[in-house]
């Protein structure tokens, strides 16, 4: 009986199933989820269509959809880059961190210069530490080969606390009923918005930096490169190519990415800066890297999904369903992705006593 | 600092640093087998809460270690059905798990936020242990779930490095393709250690909620899972190092929170941010060391095996 199954690698992958393969997991993830819910005693019903509603079913609940969804292309355009070399960046949420605190540093320091030159120089400043953390780990990660999923993670919970002890500790709002947040931005310091809604300029960031992305990756020596030594170290060291430089570079421009998220969360939405005010923004751009296999345009479409998941758990939150169900259900969405990878990686073939049946 | 004074912040490193132990033992049982595990963190707050809501209602505290380890062993089997069966990628299974963990420990204990433990794992002195002179009092005056750590220590060592079916899991983790035609089942192993390692992790967060707090908050690993990972790369693979290791991290949290009681005017969260930063310093020491000769990763740690390929 053993061997009957064996799997041989694809050669090509099939396109179809690269589209198919996402969407049954993201189908069969609300399934599980639902289950779960039942089991523990909430109507699976009521949760989903609350979630939906708060997420779509109205223009505020899209326009807050669209609000979410902005860290997250951004975090999953930045993390990309990095998972394009293999680099796995799991530091997005601190490179966030970081860029909201020197988009914020500006914005306390600098209130009355215009807003044309200020808002340039949080976009660069903020551009800036998100870079900073990630070279941070890059450069032990280039020279040595130190692990940096472990260091990036690592700084994620430094970053964090760095933000606190500011909010908690000297940019404490004085008028603030002891709240941990910074006073109100000037107005020179805060990104436009459209029209009457809470969606602002960040999303021009968003998709102006998936654009450029997009044409790196294909037409520019350095997204050669980088997908040169992504798919094999050996043969870019063999052509010349400086890993070292590479990685440094990639971590750079990943980290800058994040910290844009971080600039463009506290000058367009926050306009202040809170204690804790990512619910994980920079993991979820893992989920989203991930499902959409890298492709900007795709991230960019997976991201309003999961700003909608988000939207919506925080309408469930009020019907009484704990939020923390939009993690289990991203969890679950990776779980099932993963586990269908094998189908788009994989021929399934079956080797019965004489013949072969092939399923495709 | 009078010798009573250093005692007492050692034997807090011990109790500060067991959950990082127990939960740095199952990782290096699932690396050993070629199985890398980042999901440590959220089998931690599963065990974590798990734990908790079984020492709640049952009263037994030994039944929510049982819960915790079968929490823990439960999600780590999802890592190894993901990742050994349907060979996906380890570092982002880890990452799901994490992601999933976090999210079914809020989920699961939002109920139990701020709830008292009537009765917690409490320090047991061990009569005649507990009479040596410096280690006694450091080493000997702790809960049981701290003896089960320095018995596990020893256990596994002897399991890694003594035992046939040790040398079997070295060999499924260095070269699978060799291990198998030994007749060694590489998915079994593989699967077996993977799991072992969830409850491990399970123990690890159990300790947080019905020793260490004893109480269940969110997300109260707090990067625990990821220091355990760590370690376990300082530990090279070796239960004994761990203990050592575990204990040096468990010294920086206890120090940097005594050091708030002294009037040294720092700021609490940048004692908070010691333990991540050590973290980073001693992964780049250890990975410098690795580097210059020495005892490195399992060979085949993080690549699905395919007996096709082999």
């Amino acid at each position: 009986m053993k061997n009957l199954i064996r799997l041989e690698k694809r050669a090509d992958s099939s396109s179809t199933l690269n589209l198919l393969v996402p969407t049954c997991s993201v189908i069969m993830a609300l399934i599980v989820g639902a289950i779960f819910l039942y089991v523990v005693g909430h109507s699976p019903i009521k949760a989903y269509s609350a979630m939906f509603k708060g997420g779509f079913g109205s223009m505020y609940g899209i326009g807050e959809t669209i609000v979410k969804s902005i860290p997250l292309m951004l975090c999953a355009l930045g993390i990309s880059l990095a998972f394009r070399m293999q680099l796995w960046n799991i530091g997005a949420e601190g490179q966030l961190y970081m860029g909201a605190f020197g988009a914020t540093w500006l914005a306390l320091t600098f209130p009355e210069t215009p807003a044309i030159i200020l808002l340039p120089a949080m976009f660069l400043v903020g551009a800036a530490c998100g870079a900073l953390w990630g070279i941070i780990p890059a450069i032990p990660r280039a020279v040595l080969g130190v692990n940096e999923i472990i260091t990036t993670l690592m700084l994620n919970y430094v970053a964090i606390l760095w933000v606190s002890y500011l909010v908690y500790g000297p940019w404490r709002d004085p008028d603030g009923f002891n709240f941990p947040l910074t006073a109100v931005f000037s107005a020179n310091a805060q990104l436009p918005t459209f029209g009457d809604t809470r969606i602002h300029a960040g999303l021009l960031f968003a998709l102006i930096i998936a654009i450029i992305i997009h044409i790196a990756m294909k037409h520019s020596r350095f997204g050669y490169e980088i997908r040169i030594t992504g798919n094999s170290p050996a043969a870019a060291k063999y052509a010349g190519m400086s890993t070292t430089k590479n990685i440094i570079l990639v971590m750079m421009f990943s980290g800058a990415i994040c910290g844009i998220a971080g600039m463009a969360e506290a000058s367009g939405l926050m306009h202040r800066l809170h204690a804790n005010f990512s619910p994980g923004y920079g993991y979820t751009g893992i989920i989203i890297a991930w499902l959409s296999k890298l492709h900007p345009a795709a991230m960019v479409i997976v991201a309003i999904l999961f700003g909608g998941l988000q939207a919506g758990g925080f309408t469930l939150q009020s019907s009484g369903v704990p939020a923390a169900i939009v993690l289990m259900l991203q969890g679950l969405i990776l779980f099932f992705v993963l586990g269908g990878e094998i189908l788009t990686r994989y021929r399934i073939t079956y080797h019965g006593k004489s013949k072969t049946v092939e399923v495709q | 600092m009078d010798a009573s004074f250093i005692i007492t912040v050692l034997a807090a490193a011990v109790t500060a640093g067991t959950p990082i132990l127990f939960a740095s033992l199952g990782e290096i049982l699932t690396e050993r087998s070629g199985v890398l595990n980042l999901g440590v963190e959220g089998m931690m707050l599963a065990g974590a809460v798990a734990g908790f809501m079984l020492a709640l209602i049952t009263g037994n505290l030994w039944a929510g270690v049982l819960a915790a380890m079968l929490a823990g062993g439960m999600l780590a089997l999802i890592h190894a059905l993901l990742t050994v069966t349907l060979k996906a990628n380890q570092v982002v299974s880890g990452l799901a798990l994490t992601i999933f963990g976090t999210g079914l420990s809020g989920y699961l204990g939002k109920e139990l936020l701020g709830l008292p433990l009537p009765n917690s794992f409490k320090s047991v002195k061990l009569d005649f242990f507990s009479e040596i002179p410096i280690l006694g009092p450091i080493l000997f005056n702790q809960d049981p779930l701290v003896y089960l750590s320095f018995a596990l220590v020893l256990v596994l060592w002897v399991l890694l490095f003594r035992t046939r079916a040790g040398l079997n899991l070295r060999a499924v983790g260095e070269n699978p393709g060799a291990a198998d035609s030994l007749g060694v089942s590489v998915s079994k192993t593989r699967y077996l250690y993977t799991i072992l390692g969830g409850m491990l992790a399970g123990i690890g967060g159990a300790y947080l909620s019905l020793a260490y707090a004893p109480s269940w908050m969110e997300n109260m690993t707090a990067g625990r899972g990821w220091i355990a990972v760590a370690l376990v790369i300082f530990a090279r693979w070796n239960p004994l190092y761990a203990l050592l290791g575990a204990y040096m991290f468990g010294a920086i949290d206890a120090l940097g929170f005594r050091i708030q009681t002294f009037d040294l005017n720092i700021s609490p969260y940048f004692l908070s941010m010691l333990p991540y930063l050590f973290t980073i310093i001693v992964l780049i020491a250890s990975t410098r060391r690795l580097r210059t000769g020495g005892v490195g990763a399992p060979q085949a740690l993080g690549v699905a095996y395919n007996r096709e390929e082999r």
